[in-house]
């Protein structure tokens, strides 16, 4: 077909049908059929959460399309205006256009405020939709390779979606975000050194000045939602390309995919899963109001409501601002903010924490090895352990930046709540790694116990001589090889300290603390042996002795 | 059924070990590994597969969700003609909602689930649901495709002559590293150098504390005992172009305290008759400070719940906030009004590295 020579021959074979022929127009000029050869019937994997990705690429979809609308009404301006709209608390009040645009919206405009509804709801699934699809693929040990570059790009959109969010609701300018905006504000000037050249460029001069609004406006539109897309895209590449991965069982190796095909059945499924999600989205917005800034009235930098709170995802952020110690050191005529800088450091040094463990882990585990076959959590205490106790940390933080909601619902002090933070800051990750670590390994035990014994069955048997026994249905060899189907590697062994001669042999610290580490994630305390089939034999061939 | 169903071809001969599953004993079955891969399954099949008239009637509930989405488009439509954008409706259990965003909202809802139930049940109910393998390939090049890509990139770099002309390289990665600083350059406008902006506030000696609800001068005898009152300085309109800059830094809570619970000596000095004026920007982030107890002359910042005693020179005594909250110093003028003495001698709100 790349030559008019050849159209009269291919005619000739009938008259084609208009679809076809669109599609070798195509395929002539993108090699379409090249790229449908891979794709077209590309085999996908089921289970359940490997919809939670799903949910985020279609809450993104549906973030650009109802703030492509919301464009259409809204004024990046902060050029004051007196309002005379018709919600009428706010009738003569002097406020910016960016406020007074988000009035219109809500109150004139039809469906304007189901739109904005919608776009509000799906930015906070769209990350609460990030964060659990990066626990699914991080307890599942998805991450490895060759997937590490794609779990950076998750992180990447996790990272650059929360200031997304956070540019976006600043954008009405209203009490409460200027507020965030305040802080954000004191968190840039307690920067050392250029501190307040920071903030004099952000703000066009002294906060709040008339720049913010504009210049968040071009970041949530333009800038961020632009690398997010390319971001994106790049992830969905990536997935395609390397393969879903699978859980073991029957007929699912390292070296293949067993599922479904995406055309037919997950073009119908996605694609209608998209629909489902946006149609929730919609039912939520009919009935559940969000953000509503008229109740908060315009920003003014010398008002603030009581129980201000950024959205969700900004609040581990605000715990951590909560509960620091108020250090300032000033000498030499400067000051370090402490109070201010070290929160602003440890925000993305959390975040950062998780985003290497890939890198970590196989560096300590040695592992150089491709993996498709995802791990059930419970074979894996450390990397487990480690990620509850980052979700644990998260939520820790999350109650000290509500602390004073937590005060007046649950009637305790401030002052309680913010050292309960600040220990639990430090003893709350520790406790829950060595809590989970301990449940996996016990959960090891039942497995190791299962396949040696079978299910308990729940029936009681009496034999001839009067003892009672439960009988132990054994189980079929699907359910042995899924429980037995996960690797048990070995620590790093770096050999003696001292060689065959008697002469000590020269290992760098740095090599020391992998070994240790590596003990420690395959050790004998971290794993409980399979059983071998010797084991099994062994007490399947004792005859009804269980 | 999935005796009766066909052998799966799609599969590797190898992966068809007799099937086990539903069998006790399965470890009998493959002598050997008990715990070995089973191969893949046989494919059952569903009720729709064996029974068109099951099929039927799938084709139909599939059929009567896009039916239903369509209902909805109309409903939505419909909604958006008869509904007024300011009507509201008491719908329970949710209270007086807009009539318009209700109606607006369900019948989207019902118009996209519609799709998306519809599709959904045509891919599970009516499309092959036959599981198949598909082969994974490595992402790296074997050994002759990798010394392939290696010559070529040396020839180029022969080509080039990048590791032989040192001059050439190194003036074009000068050339390189210096180009992004005219970005940086260009962005230096975006908004003035701090220069002392942070340390001047609008106050300065002899300019009146206004009441910012009543539009004017603040006297001692308008500030009761125990009572928080926020002031502005004189001269600053609500329709300045730069009101919201200046009451940034300029907002001010006045409280009447007995002079004898003045703790601070300093404060004391700066007071009159008890009235002390303090920054009402929060010394932590600059969220406005604004409840206060009059008990214990406490106020608390309601964003990060730092507390200042007001008593005691407005000490931090609780919360992230790093110094004290700066006192202005007041008096009262010839026609009895409460006037500043001068600006703020301390920079009001967060701290910053010039503030020393």
């Amino acid at each position: 077909m790349t030559t008019s020579t050849e159209t009269p021959s291919s005619t000739r074979r009938g008259p084609k049908h208009p679809g076809q022929r669109v599609a070798e127009w195509t395929d002539a000029r993108l090699g379409l059929y090249k790229l449908g050869k891979s794709n077209l019937r590309k085999i996908f994997p089921d289970h359940w959460s490997f919809m939670l990705g799903e949910i985020c690429l279609y809450s993104f979809t549906i973030l650009i399309l109802t703030g492509v609308y919301l464009t259409l009404f809204f004024h990046p301006s902060m050029s004051e205006t007196v309002y005379n709209g018709p919600y009428a608390p706010l009738q003569g009040v002097r406020m910016s256009e960016a406020y007074a645009s988000t009035m219109h919206i809500s109150f004139e405009v039809r469906g304007g405020l189901l739109i904005r509804q919608i776009h509000h709801w799906s930015a906070l699934i769209f990350i609460a939709g990030m964060i659990v699809h990066m626990m699914r693929v991080f307890f599942t040990g998805a991450f490895r390779k060759p997937r590490e570059l794609n779990w950076l790009f998750g992180w990447t959109l996790l990272f650059i979606g929360m200031f997304e969010g956070f540019t976006g609701y600043s954008l009405p300018d209203d009490l409460l975000s200027g507020t965030g905006v305040r802080f954000t504000e004191g968190a840039v000037l307690s920067t050392p050194i250029v501190g307040t050249y920071l903030s004099m460029f952000l703000f066009g001069g002294e906060f709040p000045g008339h720049n913010f609004v504009p210049i968040f406006y071009s970041a949530h539109i333009l800038l961020l939602p632009g690398i997010m897309a390319a971001l994106l895209v790049a992830h969905l590449i990536l997935v395609f390309y390397h393969k879903h991965t699978q859980f073991a069982g029957a007929g699912k190796t390292e070296k293949n995919v067993v599922g479904m095909p995406f055309f037919p059945i997950y073009t119908a499924k996605a694609g209608g899963f998209f629909f489902l999600v946006f149609g929730v989205i919609a039912a939520i917005a009919a009935i559940a109001t969000i953000n509503p800034i008229w109740t908060m009235g315009p920003y003014r930098p010398d008002q603030v409501s009581t129980g201000a709170q950024p959205d969700w995802y900004m609040g581990f952020s605000e715990g951590l601002i909560r509960v620091m110690p108020g250090w300032e050191i000033s000498a030499w005529g400067h000051t370090l903010v402490l109070g201010v800088f070290i929160p602003l450091i440890v925000f993305p040094t959390v975040l950062i924490a998780i985003a290497v463990w890939p890198f970590l882990e196989s560096w300590v585990t040695g592992d150089r090895g491709e993996h498709h076959l995802l791990d059930r959590p419970r074979n894996r205490p450390v990397r487990t352990g480690f990620g509850v106790a980052w979700l644990m940390l998260y939520f820790t933080l999350l109650i000290g930046g509500g602390n004073d909601l937590w005060a007046t619902h649950f009637h305790l002090s401030i002052e309680t709540i913010t050292w309960s933070v600040r220990i639990g800051f430090f003893v709350v990750p520790v406790l829950s790694y060595f809590v989970t670590k301990r449940i996996c390994l016990g959960l090891q035990r039942r497995d190791r116990d299962k396949v040696l014994h079978g299910r308990e069955s729940g029936i009681i048997k009496r034999l001839p001589h009067g003892e009672f026994i439960e009988v132990h249905e054994p189980l079929d060899q699907t359910e042995l090889h899924i429980l037995t189907a996960h690797p048990q590697p070995q620590p790093l062994d770096i050999g003696p300290e001292v060689d065959e001669n008697g002469v000590e042999r020269k290992v760098s610290a740095v090599t020391k603390v992998r070994a240790r580490l590596s003990r420690n994630f395959y050790g004998e305390h971290s794993q409980i042996p399979k059983p071998t089939v010797e084991e099994y034999d062994e007490i399947t061939s004792g005859h009804g002795h269980h | 059924m999935s005796e009766t169903g066909p052998h799966n071809d799609m599969a590797e001969p190898e992966e068809h070990l007799p099937a086990t599953r539903g069998a006790h004993g399965a470890e009998a079955a493959v002598p050997g590994d008990p715990f070995a891969d089973p191969g893949h399954p046989e494919h059952e099949f569903r009720r729709q597969d064996i029974d068109e008239k099951a099929a039927t009637h799938s084709e139909r509930v599939v059929a009567g969700l896009f039916t239903l989405s369509m209902l909805g488009t109309l409903a939505f439509i419909t909604s958006f003609v008869i509904f007024p954008v300011d009507k509201y409706i008491y719908v329970f259990p949710l209270g007086h909602v807009s009539a318009l965003n209700f109606s607006l909202g369900l019948s989207l809802a019902v118009a996209l689930i519609g799709i998306g139930a519809g599709a959904v049940h045509w891919a599970r109910t009516l499309m092959s649901d036959e599981e198949m393998p598909d082969e994974r390939h490595q992402a790296s090049a074997d050994d002759e495709l990798r010394a392939n890509i290696e010559a070529q990139w040396q020839q180029g770099v022969k080509e080039s002559g990048f590791g032989r002309r040192k001059l050439v390289r190194t003036t074009m990665l000068g050339a390189l590293t210096l180009v992004p600083l005219s970005a940086v350059v260009i962005l230096r406008d975006l908004g003035p150098l701090p220069e002392e902006k942070l340390r001047h506030t609008a106050w300065a000696k002899g300019k009146a504390l206004i009441n910012p609800n009543t539009n004017k001068p603040l006297r001692p005898e308008d500030i009761p005992v125990g009572s928080l009152t926020f002031a502005q300085p004189e001269g600053l309109n609500e329709q300045d172009e730069d009101f919201q800059t200046q009451i940034a830094k300029a907002a001010l809570m006045v409280v009447r305290l007995k002079p004898e619970d003045i703790k601070d000596k300093k404060e004391l000095d700066w007071s009159h008759q008890g009235i002390v004026a303090f920054s009402k920007i929060c010394t932590h982030v600059g969220c406005p400070v604004s409840l206060y107890e009059q008990q214990t002359h406490h106020v608390l910042c309601p964003c990060h719940q730092s507390t200042f005693d007001l008593s005691d020179g407005a000490r931090v005594i609780f919360g992230p906030a790093g110094h004290r909250l700066p006192q202005l110093r007041i008096s009262v003028n010839g026609e009895g009004n409460l006037v500043a003495m001068s600006d703020f001698e301390v920079p009001v709100g967060p701290a910053f590295w010039e503030r020393g």
